[in-house]
């Protein structure tokens, strides 16, 4: 199938991508903030799309959007939002953030003048039909020592987390 | 008629293949229409087969056995005032109802009704249709917390943590049938719903009786855990009307609460046709191997007509048994013309082409429906979860199952 609407589409979904991206530190509401953060993950998931990267995709979307943000939302909800609004915040690290953020920004700008150099002209053909079967392909053939290493280490994460939480095992 | 419509109807892929945005667009509407007419029938189904299990009438009143009665309904709610409480949070209660009815309705884009029949064929089918079902979640969230009282926040509490626990169960089961569909030469599986009923097609078994008992065991653990990821009875829990009112929906009212009962039959019908699709063998006739044939064929293809066929014959014995008395004059009509109506479609339905093209919808509708029964049918039978015993049902049996069956799976696709 044709791609319809390509550009539109990208700067859309990044255009939503970046709102969201803002409104999550400008909201006083934490429940907004992570609404709009859900926004934002959303909004990448279509830009996987885009990329003929269905299965990165729908784990975005179970993953992040599903998953995580459904955890965060659960623990915000509790917590009184009328003391938090009020409450000033103390930690104010303005210097550290706006270091951070130039060496962000011009790194950005430095990828935006150098891009060509830096990245192959080339465009990779990718096979969307295949997408998963390619992802497990490398995931348990290529780099399936290194995915063990990563499951590995969530799985001490996990039985931290339940040492750490429970009295009495 | 025009050219592009007669070469469309006569190919064999879906608008997503065949790169058409008019006829995508044409199937969305379809399939949207389609499932808001689901959903009115099946809230009329459940309240008199309910009202039959209770040994009550259920509605009798709004038309000949209350067949009017979705509509009536349907008015009621759009013209009941619009409550929103003063210390809700305006805008997220506004989005809460939109995000589930979104969530539901998004699904039905990689369903397949047929193998020409499906909106699109996405390659990740499977794992879209949990992924979008899964957003629903959120949705409850939101209005719990957004109705800023304590019964919605309660109920969803409760809900969005049974939500997530059944999914994890949910999810093996169906990585076990995903594992099924690998069991070819290629030894490459898929994850597209259309390719998952193709497999089954190939392997000449539903999964249900591959490895029996695993896929039974598997389609089990799913159709239980289905049942509390749609939030139904027994596992209404966030529901409970003796302890939470109505849950997380409480301070909706009108419309916007429609659109949440809207949400949640569309999703219903959603799990039951990745239950259908993954176990049952989709859009296939029963028996496609053990009794093929032209001769059987032609059997099977005549079942859509002969249903239709009977429902208008039920239909008039319903107006031969009409009250003789003047005041039933326009509803016995109204009957009478129901049932021509559907004698005519059972009819149009026996004409070859058109029998060849809805064969597939029609064995696929049928299956679901026998999910949409059973859940009808829990919710008579089954009294309520308490919650301690939701969340051990979850975690301590069905997960350990749904593991152990992807397990033994895997080894009897070693093995065999």
């Amino acid at each position: 199938m044709q791609p319809v609407a390509t550009t539109f589409f990208f700067y859309l979904l990044a255009g939503l991508a970046v709102l969201g991206g803002v409104l999550v530190i400008t909201r006083r509401n934490a429940v907004h903030s992570a609404l709009a953060l859900i926004l934002t993950l959303l909004s990448l998931a279509g830009l996987y799309l885009m990329l003929y990267a269905p299965f990165v995709a729908g784990v975005q979307i179970i993953l992040y959007a599903g998953g995580i943000m459904v955890l965060f939302l659960f623990v915000i909800m509790l917590v009184s939002i009328e003391k938090s609004q009020k409450e000033e915040q103390f930690n104010k690290l303005w210097l550290v953030g706006l270091l951070a953020a130039i060496a962000l920004g011009g790194l950005f700008i430095g990828v935006y003048v150098k891009g060509k150099a830096l990245f192959p002209e080339a465009k990779v053909v990718l096979e969307e039909g295949n997408n998963t079967q390619g992802i497990a392909d490398y995931l348990y053939g290529h780099y399936l020592f290194t995915f063990e290493i990563a499951s590995l280490l969530l799985l001490v994460a996990i039985i931290g987390a339940v040492v750490m939480a429970k009295k009495r095992i | 008629m025009p050219d592009f419509l007669t070469a469309y109807l006569q190919s064999n892929v879906t608008p997503g293949e065949a790169g058409s945005a008019f006829w995508a667009l044409i199937y969305v509407l379809i399939v949207f229409a389609g499932i808001s007419v689901a959903v009115m029938a099946m809230n009329w189904l459940e309240r008199k087969a309910l009202a039959h299990f209770q040994i009550r009438l259920g509605p009798m009143r709004v038309g000949p056995h209350g067949l009017l009665q979705p509509i009536a309904d349907a008015i009621k709610l759009l013209t009941k005032e619009d409550i929103v409480p003063s210390a809700a949070d305006k805008f997220v209660f506004w989005l809460a109802p939109l995000i589930i009815l979104c969530a539901s309705f998004t699904t039905y884009i990689v369903v397949p009704f047929g193998r020409a029949h499906a909106i699109t064929d996405l390659n990740i089918g499977i794992l879209f249709m949990l992924g979008v079902s899964s957003l629903s979640v959120l949705g409850v969230v939101m209005a719990g917390w957004a109705s800023n009282s304590h019964y919605p926040l309660l109920g969803a509490l409760r809900s969005s943590a049974q939500m997530v626990s059944y999914e994890i169960a949910m999810g093996l089961a169906v990585v076990s049938a995903v594992l099924m569909t690998s069991l070819n030469p290629s030894g490459t599986g898929t994850l597209s719903m259309i390719g998952i009923v193709q497999a089954q097609e190939a392997q000449q078994t539903w999964f249900v009786f591959k490895f029996f008992p695993l896929g039974f065991i598997a389609l089990g653990v799913f159709a239980i855990a289905m049942v509390a990821e749609t939030n139904r009875a027994p596992f209404d829990l966030p529901e409970a009307e003796s302890e939470l009112t109505a849950g997380f929906h409480t301070e909706y009212s009108g419309l916007r609460w429609s659109l949440f009962m809207l949400g949640e039959y569309a999703a219903m019908i959603a799990v039951s046709s990745i239950a259908v699709t993954l176990w049952l063998g989709g859009w296939l006739r029963p028996f496609p191997h053990w009794l093929a044939g032209q001769s059987w064929d032609l059997v099977f293809s005549l079942f859509p007509g002969l249903l239709f066929l009977g429902l208008a014959a039920i239909a008039f014995v319903g107006v031969g048994r009409m009250p003789k008395h003047p005041y039933f004059k326009i509803q016995t009509a109204g009957l009478a013309g129901f049932g021509a109506v559907l004698g005519l479609i059972g009819v149009v339905l026996f004409i070859p082409p058109v029998r060849d093209r809805v064969q597939d919808i029609f064995w696929f509708i049928a299956k679901v429906a026998v999910f949409m029964y059973l859940y009808i049918w829990y919710r008579a039978t089954f009294p309520r979860y308490r919650f301690d015993q939701l969340m051990k049902v979850g975690w301590k049996v069905l997960l350990p199952v749904a593991l152990g069956v992807l397990l033994l799976t895997a080894v009897a696709g070693i093995l065999f």
